[in-house]
């Protein structure tokens, strides 16, 4: 791309904040080959990358968390060095990272300004007037209306983010690096979100901002990176690329971004039956019905209760009333009971909830098809590996072998191992809970390709997701959940984005 | 063709599991002391000092090797010696009572496997945490236990009982013989099962164990439930080899059992470990005890010298880990 070197002319002088050079190696791993990354000040700059493209890495080494091997800082035109967090810090550079570092039963206040309390006129003790009216003035400069002593535990994901970013402002934060910032918050919250950057974004702060969300690349971006197995692939201006081209650019290859999916006319048999099942987890009265050959959609806003039907279809919750037919035949029971009739669930963690992440991707891949696989219960390693390298070259699972601890496999990967234990276990029923998730576009079509071969096969699938978007594409029709119960059923052709929302909506 | 090229890109096996090389650092550092021992001490080679380190390796193994199961959940059982002292206890009465030895036998392991049983259903459906749920059953089983035997003594068993554990066949101790077997079992059961396969699973991960279907309650209350049982298979050789039984035996063994356990690298925090290392673990622990025995060392130093090759041992495994990661 000839104009790559005009589009990363400066908008302003002097870059704030210019890495040159940066490579950062681990055994067997290049994650960082050569980078050179430049933050001006005042802008949105966006990090765009597949998985494993290096945008953690680069991240870490900006805050000191890495040290680069190589490569060369410059602050402000001068020469710099970033070796630990600390050097990170007196830069004004402070990140929010996805999994907040707050700490639960202490007050906004106290989070804010830990470890750099004032102190009280005692020795040892801390001033908690001023922290107060210090945490309320902070608060204030980004438009955070809340009382400084709630208790952080008690606030939800995007009131947390604010909190996290006030204690980046609060250290006199000039740059700002936000890891997929909306990837847990919902549209309204995402507005909010919005709103703060461009008020940050006003007041002279720069903000580095990773994400796997197109939307927001163009509707945010001043500039874009795109990473790519750790190296610099471009740099560019939001109105002189197109969606695909960027996606291009990030996966190095042609990406289909269509979603995968071959309708089929007549539904096959029905396969389960859920009938006014209520659970004290906060659903009431749920009726859905799954055929197989059918993708089934489960939308509705984050918390209106969609992972706890998925739950309490697969037994890991208590039911308090209604009942589930599978196959014909009713169920109730652990998850093991569950898993055994033909039901699997994909969880929406993958790493605290679905893997074993110390284990190997062999151990992990057949753990739910032992009984299945070792029919004598006498198990055989090499039994075990066969089916697992079986699995990893169907699901085309990146990894050097089977043996290898799937905690170091990317979030892609990962979710194919979670996959593929259950494609093991022979399941008639996948129950997805945002399989998508954190998951690069490439591995995203695959795994829609995956599942839509599942169902054309005879299987049926239930899919929970915030992804309006992918609902619509890949689904034959769709339940909407609010507040705890069915809101309404969108069939194909009534299945749009509009639709999802209207029904999704809570009416004060 | 096509299957031909892909097997050749196929990743070639790896020669050795982690849980192989930590267990052959194990046996380098028991071979080292046995080495160090022989040129310090002339009697250590002896064959009747030999077979007296097996036999006490063996009765630490027996309680430590169903503990490592217990550990492997990430769980901990802190009731092992007092269910040694009780089920002792209670299998000497019924000797003296009916006469029987085997009936005794039964007992003895009924009565261990009972009370892992109770540890297992306090875990699964109390959910109290394993650590404090056994420290409760230790106290419980003590008060019992000093309570049935009111300062008595049970003395005096028959000759034929009095053979498990001091007598000899084709030269070697009998509890080495089980040793063997114990150590055979829990090997295959650990390795090759999926009983095994699914308590390996639970320990690194209980949520995601249960979401992948497996019965993670049920094979829990096994697991304590086999703890218990090796405990009351312990208390059957203590109580042939003793030939007594008073409520105070089990007091020394717990601690020692654990010490078996992490030293033969079992990993506190679950789903590492073997059967085969806590055997190691044993073996180096006896190793270490004797030896200082044969250089009349002062039995003083044996808590001291037995925490910090504790310490040693976690922080190495560590150290190795971390590396290989």
């Amino acid at each position: 791309m000839s104009t790559a070197a005009l589009a990363i002319e400066p908008t302003s002088p002097a870059p704030l904040l210019e890495l040159r050079g940066i490579s950062k190696e681990f055994p067997g791993v290049k994650a960082l080959d050569d980078v050179s990354f430049a933050v001006f000040p005042g802008e949105v700059h966006m990090l765009l990358g597949e998985n494993g493209a290096g945008k953690s890495s680069l991240m870490k080494v900006l805050c000191g968390a890495y040290r680069a091997d190589a490569g060369e800082f410059y602050y402000k035109g001068e020469p710099v060095a970033i070796n630990s967090t600390a050097d990170a810090q007196k830069l004004g550079i402070a990140v929010i990272f996805q999994e907040f570092s707050l700490v639960p039963h202490l007050d906004i206040a106290q989070n804010i300004f830990l470890g750099r309390e004032p102190r009280g006129r005692i020795p040892g003790t801390i001033d908690r007037r001023k922290i107060l009216a210090d945490a309320r003035h902070v608060l204030g400069m980004i438009g955070f209306e809340i009382n400084p002593s709630t208790i952080v535990d008690k606030l939800g994901v995007a009131q947390q983010q604010m909190v996290e970013i006030a204690k980046a402002i609060s250290q006199n934060a000039r740059i700002l690096v936000m890891d997929e910032p909306t990837a847990a918050l919902s549209d309204r919250e995402t507005e909010l979100l919005f709103a703060l950057i461009a008020r940050l974004k006003a007041d002279g702060v720069s903000i580095v901002y990773i994400s796997h969300r197109m939307a927001e690349v163009f509707a945010l971006g001043d500039r874009i990176t795109v990473l790519r197995d750790g190296r610099r692939i471009d740099g560019v201006r939001p109105a002189d690329v197109t969606p695909d081209q960027l996606v291009r650019m990030m996966v190095g290859r042609n990406v289909n971004m269509t979603y995968p999916r071959n309708f089929s006319d007549k539904p096959g048999e029905l396969l389960l039956e859920i009938k006014g099942l209520s659970a004290s987890t906060g659903i009431s009265d749920i009726n859905i019905e799954v055929r197989r050959g059918e993708i089934v959609g489960l939308c509705g806003l984050v918390g209106s209760g969609r992972s706890e039907v998925a739950r309490a279809i697969f037994g890991a919750d208590p039911v308090s009333s209604g009942e589930i037919l599978f196959d014909g035949k009713a169920m109730s029971g652990e998850p093991d009971l569950a898993a055994r009739r033909g039901i699997a669930l994909i969880p929406e963690s993958r790493k605290s909830e679905g893997l074993a992440l110390l284990r190997s991707v062999s151990d992990n891949l057949v753990v739910s098809a032992l009984r299945k696989l070792f029919p004598s219960g006498l198990f055989d390693q090499r039994g075990a590996q066969r089916t697992s390298d079986g699995l990893i070259r169907q699901l085309r699972i990146a990894t050097p072998s089977a043996r290898q601890t799937v905690g170091l496999l990317s979030g892609g990967n990962q979710q194919k191992v979670v996959i593929g234990k259950w494609l093991a276990a022979g399941s008639k029923l996948f129950i997805f809970d945002e399989p998508t998730r954190g998951i690069d576009i490439g591995a995203k079509s695959e795994i829609f390709a995956l599942i839509d071969r599942l169902v054309a096969e005879g299987a049926a699938a239930l899919m929970i997701s915030s992804e309006q978007v992918e609902i619509c594409h890949v689904c034959d029709r769709a339940y909407v959940m609010r507040e705890g119960r069915i809101a309404g059923h969108l069939t194909r052709s009534e299945l749009t984005e509009e639709n999802i929302v209207r029904l999704g909506m809570h009416h004060a | 063709m096509t299957d031909i090229s892909k097997d050749a890109i196929a990743p070639p096996r790896s020669f050795l599991s982690q849980d192989a090389i930590q267990v052959f650092y194990r046996l380098l550092a028991a071979l080292l002391i046995c080495a160090v021992l022989a040129v310090l001490s002339d009697s250590f080679l002896s064959l009747g000092n030999i077979l007296n380190v097996l036999r006490q390796a063996s009765l630490t193994f027996f309680i430590a090797s169903g503990l490592t199961l217990v550990v492997l959940t990430a769980g901990l059982d802190l009731s092992v010696g007092a269910n040694v002292a009780l089920s002792a206890c209670i299998a000497g009465t019924v000797i003296h009572k009916t006469g029987s030895p085997a009936l005794g036998i039964l007992t003895g392991l009924a009565c261990g496997g009972i009370v892992g049983l109770l540890n297992g259903v306090m875990v699964t459906a109390l959910r109290i945490p394993s650590f404090i749920a056994t420290y409760g059953m230790l106290w419980v089983l003590n008060g019992l236990t000093y309570w049935y035997m009111a300062g008595e003594t049970l003395h005096g068993f028959p000759a034929g009982f009095r053979q498990i554990g001091s007598g000899y066949l084709f030269g070697l101790p009998i509890p080495v013989y089980l040793l063997l077997v114990f150590l055979g079992i829990g090997t295959l059961f650990a390795q090759r099962t999926i009983w095994g396969q699914e308590i390996y699973a639970i320990g690194a991960n209980p949520v995601a164990a249960r979401l992948s279907g497996i019965p993670v309650a049920r094979r829990l209350l096994l697991v304590y439930a086999v703890s218990g049982t090796m405990a009351g298979l312990a208390s059957i050789i203590f109580l042939s080899r003793l030939n007594s039984a008073e409520a105070d035996i089990g007091e020394s063994l717990t601690l020692p059992a654990i010490a078996a356990v992490l030293i033969g690298g079992t990993s506190l925090f679950g789903g590492v470990g073997t059967v085969f290392g806590t055997f190691i673990g044993a073996l180096i622990l006896t190793l270490v005890l004797n030896g200082m025995n044969l250089l009349s060392v002062s039995a003083n130093w044996q808590p001291l010298v037995t925490g910090i090759i504790v310490i040693l041992a976690v922080w190495l495994d560590m150290k190795t880990r971390r590396r290989a990661q």
